[in-house]
């Protein structure tokens, strides 16, 4: 962007590289730097990747989307004390909130200092610091923003909802029918995983990669996988790398047609759910036929792939394309014709350009609000280089563009799909699966940016000379959505919130870990 | 849309043949339905879905359920918006800490008689999560389990065949 300074430039005059980062450079910044910065951050326009944390230092990763550089800052902080990038950043808050709730790391001048994923009921405060200490005795209820005014009223909505989805608590002030705010609280699912995973190899801790959230559990996989290959400096077999391109588009297209059949639904139209819902089926047992699992959970290691497509493979995908080109388009007609449909998604669930992009939100989200970033394509990983694909960009920002994005996703997809069946490089001879053994005694620190069908993880990793995990962060990308669907709800009425919510489709469990 | 409405109605049904209810669930669940709680189930079940932790795998196969090639309405099965509603709670995930009370107080919000399902191999032992910090581990740890259906996540035709064991012995006399 003109007028900005680059994001290289700054770092190299404030920080010190570190060794051994792959594939982007990683900066070791003083305190001052630091605060140098978030003074940097107020006047550019670079997106926040993810921030993280560790016992005594917290990283952060950004990118300067003009140029597609990439690059992560550490400050070791002894103190367990950093100066806090919300209020240049504020999707950093509920980042930093996290680092505190399992680190102990307080960020100082924060805009939020509430407690985000710790919720008194792990019998231990900040289990991942060096000192865990005692749980409070006696904790008091969780504080939620104060709203004042004649005339509102508060509907307090789960963490159980009403329907067969995960857990979380949404309290909506709202005047009459009409919401005037909305306030999430989640952390409900934490499970611990970046505990779990430190001291585990990698191979095991891919295994939990694969549970993060299970609807994107190729996409997660890939990413922890790809962290671990760039930081022990591995190169994956072609095959391998195309098979897993293979598994993400099947993996897109199965969540945005349960999506599309979802939000209808939501509407009172339940017509579209019981068709897609069939397309959906058919996706996934196609992806059982080929690769042993409907989810494809497990399938994406370390190294490769842990299943290599059977014979009849080929022919079962290129006749589920086929059959989703035939069946596919005419439900878009009905979408597309249906008034009492466009009624309820037109206009609904307003995102502004500006908010996705001062949140760096990601997928459908800010695709359909006119943030024209995909992983697959900047930075950009194989084998989606020689494949030819568009990323659909809309403007409107409403639950019918988040609908539409996804529609044009699902047909991208298809197109990918025929085009890495048809080019699928061959295995190479001796290997029974197209994957490389990761040698021990060798470590290092690695990254990965991936796109899931939601959005874009974020997989940074650490390994030591073992092939151990000493320390890994997945970000997911509803990190960066849920901010949004707060301001996406604000005007419209309680009972719209389905339908904004499902065009969001957030994952709870990615998010909380 | 009409077209698609003529479709449906001439090209016959999409919905598959149900599964055999699961012999080793029939046998789990043998001993623990009295006669009363027989009389007045009949053969219908409303089921609450709880996630207490899981990843979502499961529940994205319990959704497909719902859809038409498993149909699990056909057999008076279904699941309810409330608990105050259900006769069995199903639950997913290795009961995070964090959702423990709320899995108790949607456990007493139910009326008897009631069941619960443990979904899926988080569910059953604590999966992969058993012994962390955040995770209490298998559902029995907080509440006495009913029937397990393993798996991660359990197919449909799995989910089916326990559900279904569910209903043949509860509709039993």
């Amino acid at each position: 962007m003109y007028g900005e300074e680059p994001l290289f430039g700054l770092l190299n005059r404030i920080g010190t590289l570190v060794e051994g980062h792959r594939p982007w450079p990683r900066y070791r910044l003083g305190r001052d730097g630091w605060l140098r910065l978030i003074e940097g951050l107020a006047g550019n326009g670079w997106s926040l990747l993810g921030l993280w944390g560790e016992p005594k230092a917290v990283h952060a990763a950004f990118r300067e989307d003009f140029s597609g550089d990439v690059a992560v800052v550490s400050l070791d902080c002894p103190q367990g004390r950093f100066p806090s990038l919300s209020a240049v950043r504020p999707a950093a808050n509920r980042l930093e909130r996290a680092a505190h709730d399992l680190y102990g790391l307080v960020a100082e001048r924060t805009t939020d200092p509430r407690s985000w994923l710790d919720h008194d009921a792990w019998g231990v405060r900040r289990p991942l610091s060096d000192q865990p200490a005692a749980p409070v005795p006696n904790p008091g209820p969780y504080t939620f923003l104060p709203v004042e005014g004649e005339g509102l009223h508060q509907i307090p909505v789960g963490p159980v909802h009403a329907g067969i989805i995960e857990p979380g608590h949404f309290r909506f002030t709202a005047n009459g029918e009409t919401v005037v705010r909305l306030e999430e609280r989640l952390g409900y699912v934490h499970r611990g995983v970046e505990g779990l995973m430190q001291g585990k190899p990698a191979a095991q801790a891919a295994r939990l990669a694969a549970r993060i959230s299970g609807d994107a559990t190729v996409a997660h996989s890939l990413a922890f996988a790809r962290a671990v290959e760039a930081a022990l400096g591995v190169e994956v077999p072609a095959r391998a790398v195309w098979l897993r391109a293979l598994m993400a588009e099947l993996e897109r297209i199965a969540n945005h047609l349960g999506d599309i059949g979802a939000i209808c639904n939501d509407a009172a139209f339940a017509f579209m759910l019981a068709q897609t819902s069939q397309l959906r089926e058919r996706v996934l047992r196609t992806a059982d036929a080929c690769f042993g699992h409907r989810l494809m959970m497990d399938r994406v290691i370390p190294g490769g792939v842990a299943t290599d497509l059977p014979e009849r493979g080929a022919g079962l995908l290129l006749e589920l394309v086929a059959e989703l080109r035939k069946r596919f388009p005419p439900l878009v007609a009905i979408y597309d014709g249906k008034a009492s449909l466009q009624d309820r998604t037109v206009t609904t669930g307003f995102v502004s350009a500006e908010l996705v992009t001062r949140f760096g939100a990601g997928g459908h989200v800010g695709r359909a609000s006119g943030r024209d970033q995909d992983a697959r394509r900047s930075p950009g990983y194989a084998p989606y280089d020689e494949l030819a694909f568009e990323v659909p960009v809309l403007t409107e920002g409403d639950v019918n563009a988040r609908v539409w994005v996804r529609i044009r996703e699902v047909e991208q997809s298809l197109s990918l799909i025929e085009q890495i069946v048809t080019r699928l490089p061959a295995i190479s001879r001796g290997l029974d699966h197209p994957s490389v053994a990761l040698d021990s005694g060798r470590g290092g620190e690695g990254m990965a940016l991936v796109e899931s069908f939601r959005g874009e993880i974020l997989t940074w990793v650490r390994l030591d000379g073992e092939g151990v995990v000493t320390r890994c962060h997945p970000r997911d990308p509803s990190w960066f959505q849920w901010p949004l669907l707060e301001a996406a709800i604000g005007g419209n009425i309680v009972a719209d919130f389905p339908l904004c919510n499902k065009s969001f489709s957030c994952s709870y469990a990615g998010h909380d870990l | 849309m009409l077209k698609h409405i003529l479709t449906s109605l001439t090209s016959g049904p999409v919905t598959e043949t149900a599964p055999a209810p699961a012999d080793p669930a029939l046998a789990e669940l043998a001993g623990k339905l009295d006669k009363a709680a027989r009389a007045r189930l009949g053969r219908s079940l409303s089921i609450r879905e709880v996630d207490a932790g899981s990843c979502n795998g499961c529940e994205l196969e319990i959704h497909a359920l719902n859809n038409p090639v498993y149909d699990l309405e056909r057999f008076g099965i279904r699941f309810v918006a409330s608990p105050r509603h259900a006769d069995v709670l199903l639950v997913t995930g290795p009961v995070a800490r964090n959702m423990r009370e709320a899995l108790l107080r949607t456990w007493d919000a139910t009326p008897g008689p009631k069941w619960l399902v443990a979904c899926g191999d988080c569910a059953v032992s604590g999966g992969l999560f058993a012994g962390g910090y955040a995770c209490v581990g298998p559902v029995e740890a907080v509440l006495p389990v009913d029937l397990r259906i393993p798996g991660c996540p359990p197919r449909p035709t799995d989910l089916l065949a326990g559900l279904l064991a569910l209903l043949e012995t509860s509709a039993a006399r």
